[in-house]
């Protein structure tokens, strides 16, 4: 099997992921939208932020691993809020 | 809400193999403890890069070979020095590692961490799984008393909490031990998890019955520090890297590329032809090491594991599970001693720092305290797999009509081929043969 043979939802579709009401982590575009290196849309595993036409940065929280690579990259303060999904959602990894 | 909460005599946060390890020592010693857990199982959240090692249970599993979840016993292992188009492994088998006490093994978290947590359980341990540790709970002094929790019925009062909430700990952060980020102390391990019948990956790799292989490599990164590994399990093989946070953010790689490097480099390429994907997975490693680690013990919490930085990643030994486990229990035993004595303050739990240093946990990390810093430095990661490559390459391509040039001269020849510099090559051999001794 070649890369070129799992698209990158492929890849994240083979990851079971709870998915809770409350938004783990959010993200304020208007600091992002200072931001000139978005960190986050590089480094992310999951691939979750996306940059806007506007410069800000849209964020789904569907399908994190709650890893911590955003905030750690981050160089903005407070553009990423980060906390865990309550107790029981989010990402559960059977192979990890 | 104070008269809803529940009293305990410790609150254990995390349900890895340190805060298992931790509860069992409690639980054994007949202390009240409950171990929060934020996943809806343990290991749920968890991810490792390659090999656990086991000894560290003699003291709490007799023969806990016969029962662990494994995979399959590590018996050969192997160091690749990669460039594009090149590898040099070194890669050494024995049947002694076939055998108990075993050496290593590979395994699934969920499946391992489940059943340490078990262990736990069956000795007494209370586990409340779906459960976020949401803050620490203070008393009217200040001091640490319990932790909130986002159920309803939310507050665990504890005579100690025991952090053991991984490479995020937040509670560490709340305490004001662990500062709130550090990437330059951080890697990201990604992985896939690829499937391959059970024969298919005996006969690839070489191996009978439920023995393993884990090849760990270094140069196959596209420059970004760090390193990739492969390893079997009974019915899939497990490939990734790990990479410093802040090496990626500055290459701007996508971390799958970096799998797909591995993957399709041609040394590794052939191993996993025709694998399906079963699982993807990402997690944060903490890398620090002996000087990156927190206070361990402050009045009323110990931090063990993750949480303490506590992952030895020195090039040649990477290990994280065991010292968690280790870790852990020194932590379950001062907490016994310190609730039994009645002085669970920083200077009742000071024993927890002198266990350690007396085991492996912390007389590992303080003796390979500068290994991470030489493993990950430019010229090991870009220049010498490099440089060690085209030497056996020219060693061993035959020029006929032209006569052999020795090896010395091929070597020199590999070194300038390179552009090392002899000066920085006696340096960093100097350097490496002290941060190893």
């Amino acid at each position: 099997m070649s890369y070129a043979d799992v698209s990158f939802d492929g890849r994240m579709a083979t990851v079971e992921f709870r998915v809770g009401e409350r938004a783990h982590i959010t993200v304020d575009s208007d600091i992002c939208r200072s931001c000139t290196t978005k960190d986050c849309v590089h480094a992310c595993p999951a691939g979750l932020f996306v940059p806007t036409t506007d410069g800000g940065i849209l964020f789904n929280y569907e399908q994190c691993f709650e890893c911590g690579t955003c905030y750690q990259v981050c160089n903005s303060d407070g553009a990423i809020t980060w906390t865990y999904p309550a107790g029981g959602d989010g990402v559960v990894f059977r192979r990890g | 809400m104070a008269d809803k909460s529940v009293t305990v005599d410790a609150v254990v946060v995390g349900a890895g193999p340190a805060g298992s390890a931790a509860a069992l020592v409690l639980a054994k010693a007949g202390r009240d403890v409950v171990i929060v857990e934020r996943g809806p199982f343990p290991g749920a959240k968890n991810v490792y890069g390659g090999v656990v090692y086991g000894r560290v249970l003699d003291e709490i599993v007799p023969q806990w070979w016969t029962e662990v979840p494994v995979q399959r016993w590590v018996t050969r292992r192997s160091t690749m020095l990669m460039t594009p188009t090149q590898a040099l492994t070194v890669d050494y088998r024995t049947s002694a590692w076939d055998r108990p006490p075993y050496n290593g093994m590979t395994t699934y978290r969920a499946d391992f961490d489940s059943w340490l947590a078990g262990k736990a359980v069956a000795a007494g341990a209370r586990l409340v799984t779906s459960t976020v540790a949401t803050g620490l709970l203070r008393d009217a002094d200040g001091r640490i008393g319990g932790v909130h929790t986002d159920r309803s019925d939310g507050d665990i009062r504890a005579r100690i909490v025991i952090a053991c909430d991984g490479v995020n700990s937040f509670l560490a952060k709340e305490a004001g031990l662990l500062p709130r980020t550090s990437p330059a102390h951080t890697t990201l391990g990604v992985k896939e998890t690829l499937a391959l019948p059970r024969e298919v990956i005996d006969e690839r790799f070489g191996l009978v019955g439920d023995q393993g292989l884990d090849i760990e490599m270094v140069g196959c990164t596209s420059g970004v520090p760090g390193g990739g590994f492969l390893y079997t399990n009974l019915d899939t093989v497990s490939v990734g890297v790990v990479v410093g946070l802040t090496g990626l953010a500055e290459a701007k790689i996508r971390p799958e590329e970096l799998v797909a490097g591995v993957k399709t480099h041609p040394a590794i390429a052939p191993y996993l032809r025709g694998a399906e994907l079963k699982e993807y997975s990402a997690h944060l490693v903490p890398e620090g090491g002996y000087r990156a680690m927190p206070r361990l013990a402050i009045d009323g919490m110990l931090v063990a594991g993750d949480a303490a930085s506590m992952c030895l990643a020195a090039g040649l030994w990477l290990e994280g599970v065991n010292f968690a486990i280790g870790a852990g229990l020194a932590a379950g035993r001062t907490a016994a001693e310190a609730i039994a004595a009645g002085d669970t303050s920083a200077r009742g739990l000071a024993g927890y720092r002198r266990q350690l240093e007396s085991c492996f946990v912390l007389a590992d990390h303080k003796r390979l305290r500068n290994a991470a810093d030489i493993v990950l430095a430019d010229r090991m990661q870009r220049d010498y797999p490099r440089l060690a490559c085209d030497f056996v390459e020219q060693v061993f391509t035959v020029t006929n009509p032209h006569p052999k040039l020795g090896m010395a001269r091929e070597f020199f020849r590999a070194v300038r081929l390179n552009q090392v510099r002899l000066r920085h090559l006696a340096k960093d051999g100097w350097q490496a043969a002290r941060a190893f001794r």
